[in-house]
């Protein structure tokens, strides 16, 4: 849970002993652009799919709006083992609570827990949230930050390419769209932020939620950057031509025989 | 001239001088600073009630994360707090405090005073002191004293603080609330100059700034 903060000190000598004095690896990060917008009929969240560790890719089709109840989901920025640890986590609890209850939980009920949580690690779980869903309440959009802090807002964007998605936002969002322009507005605000972030990019994916369930579409629009990987790697046989063969037979006699009878039934 | 006629208004100068810089993980240094609401609130007192006012900026280092944020908490029917410094800290203890006087008003069958609400925030505050960056005013109206403000700045210090004056009408709160919000805000914006703005760019400033007023009195 503190892998973040525990491969940033310079105290854990150990690692660096394992590494030769090379660098430690860094924590896996969603160097990320996230983005939601409340629209008429509920909630759009989107984000794009690249997961970096240093200057390295490390996943090109990297899941980060993740569930938590079927009314809520959540777009995690930051170090992705504590977004996904703390969403999953979440996500548990409030199961629990629907079981005991029998009630749906509510967006507020999931932000309040989440707040809760973050405060008392004091910023030691770097998780910068956008929670979206739609309950009894209404359509709601949050947005929680490391250290605790809550925001409620009709339209959000984090992750280290915000700037870039949130000028798009600022200047395309207008109350009560429809689906369809919402989609868009969020899609060119991620892709805004795939344009101009380093650490954001690939595939952009979008969740929508609407009273009537949600529409989870993963991925919404492909990079135009693709590489032509086969992915399978077989070779048929003769690929490699065959010089000489010998063929040398093992006498083998048979020693002891038995046979047991397995009850299948 | 201003400063003097103020009612307990805490200004906290926004931290201007990060730059955004790249270490290592492709991540900007705001997206791991701590949200801090760089603020300007402000309360005053009048017969009837109180006037709270408060901008609506909450910064990460030079990044502004929220330009609409609501910094008046209600934390009862007729008591309130103007939050500054750290959002998560007040965050915290506008609830904590929330939760102490709701059940204590329950216990009593009663409102709450507002010296109540003071003083449970003074307790959070004083006691983790070390871990906090909090400075609130607890503005509110009950029956016994009217309309009251406290001031519990960063350290947990409780000082009751009227300002205005004494006497000043429900009108004139909100003249002066208003005045006061105009006035830091330019000042907040532009720190560094050592003019006041020109009146030319006044109305620029006021675009790009938001502020809210409330009133809290007996009906």
């Amino acid at each position: 849970l503190v892998l973040s903060a525990v491969l940033s000190l310079p105290v854990n000598a150990a690692l660096q002993g394992v590494f030769g004095g090379g660098e430690t690896p860094k924590p896996l990060k969603t160097g990320t652009t996230i983005a939601g917008v409340v629209f008429k009929d509920g909630v759009v969240l989107g984000a794009d799919t690249r997961a970096t560790s240093s200057e390295v890719v490390a996943d090109k089709m990297c899941a980060k709006i993740h569930y938590i109840a079927p009314n809520i989901y959540c777009c995690g920025a930051g170090t992705a083992a504590d977004t996904e640890r703390t969403t999953d986590l979440l996500s548990s609890n409030l199961s629990i609570f629907s079981l005991n209850s029998g009630r749906n939980p509510r967006v507020v009920m999931a932000v309040n827990i989440l707040q809760d949580m973050l405060y008392r690690y004091h910023g030691q779980i770097g998780a910068n949230l956008i929670l979206g869903g739609v309950d009894c309440t209404g359509n709601h959009l949050y947005k929680l930050g490391p250290y605790g802090s809550v925001d409620k807002m009709p339209y959000l964007a984090m992750g280290s390419g915000d700037l870039a998605a949130l000028g798009i936002l600022e200047d395309g969002f207008k109350p009560d769209m429809e689906l369809e322009k919402a989609k868009q507005l969020v899609q060119v605000a991620i892709h805004a932020g795939i344009m101009s972030d380093l650490a954001s990019g690939n595939n952009i994916d979008i969740c929508v939620i609407t009273r009537e369930g949600v529409d989870y579409i993963r991925p919404y629009q492909e990079s135009e950057f693709k590489d032509n990987r086969k992915m399978r790697y077989k070779y048929r046989p003769g690929t490699t031509p065959v010089l000489t063969e010998k063929v040398i037979p093992l006498k083998l006699e048979v020693v002891k025989e038995t046979v047991q009878w397995m009850d299948t039934a | 001239m201003f400063r003097d006629k103020m009612a307990a208004t805490a200004t906290m100068m926004p931290n201007i001088g990060q730059n955004i810089s790249l270490k290592g993980g492709l991540v900007p240094d705001w997206t791991n600073q701590e949200v801090s609401t760089g603020t300007t609130i402000m309360a005053v007192e009048y017969d009837g009630g109180v006037v709270i006012g408060a901008d609506s900026r909450t910064t990460t280092g030079a990044y502004i994360a929220n330009r609409v944020t609501d910094k008046l908490t209600p934390i009862h029917d007729r008591i309130f707090c103007c939050r500054s410094g750290s959002a998560a800290d007040t965050q915290a203890i506008a609830d904590v405090v929330t939760y102490q006087l709701g059940f204590h008003s329950i216990e009593l069958d009663e409102p709450p005073l507002v010296e109540t609400a003071a003083n449970l925030f003074k307790a959070s505050c004083y006691r983790y002191r070390e871990e906090l960056t909090a400075g609130i005013l607890v503005a509110g109206w009950d029956r016994r004293k009217g309309g009251q403000v406290y001031c519990v700045p960063i350290g947990g210090m409780l000082v009751r603080q009227p300002g205005g004056g004494g006497g000043l009408s429900r009108e004139q709160c909100l003249e002066l609330t208003a005045a006061g919000m105009r006035c830091c805000c330019t000042l907040c914006l532009w720190p560094w100059r050592e003019t006041a703005p020109a009146a030319a760019e006044e109305p620029f400033f006021f675009f790009f700034f938001f502020y809210k007023i409330n009133f809290i009195e007996e009906k």
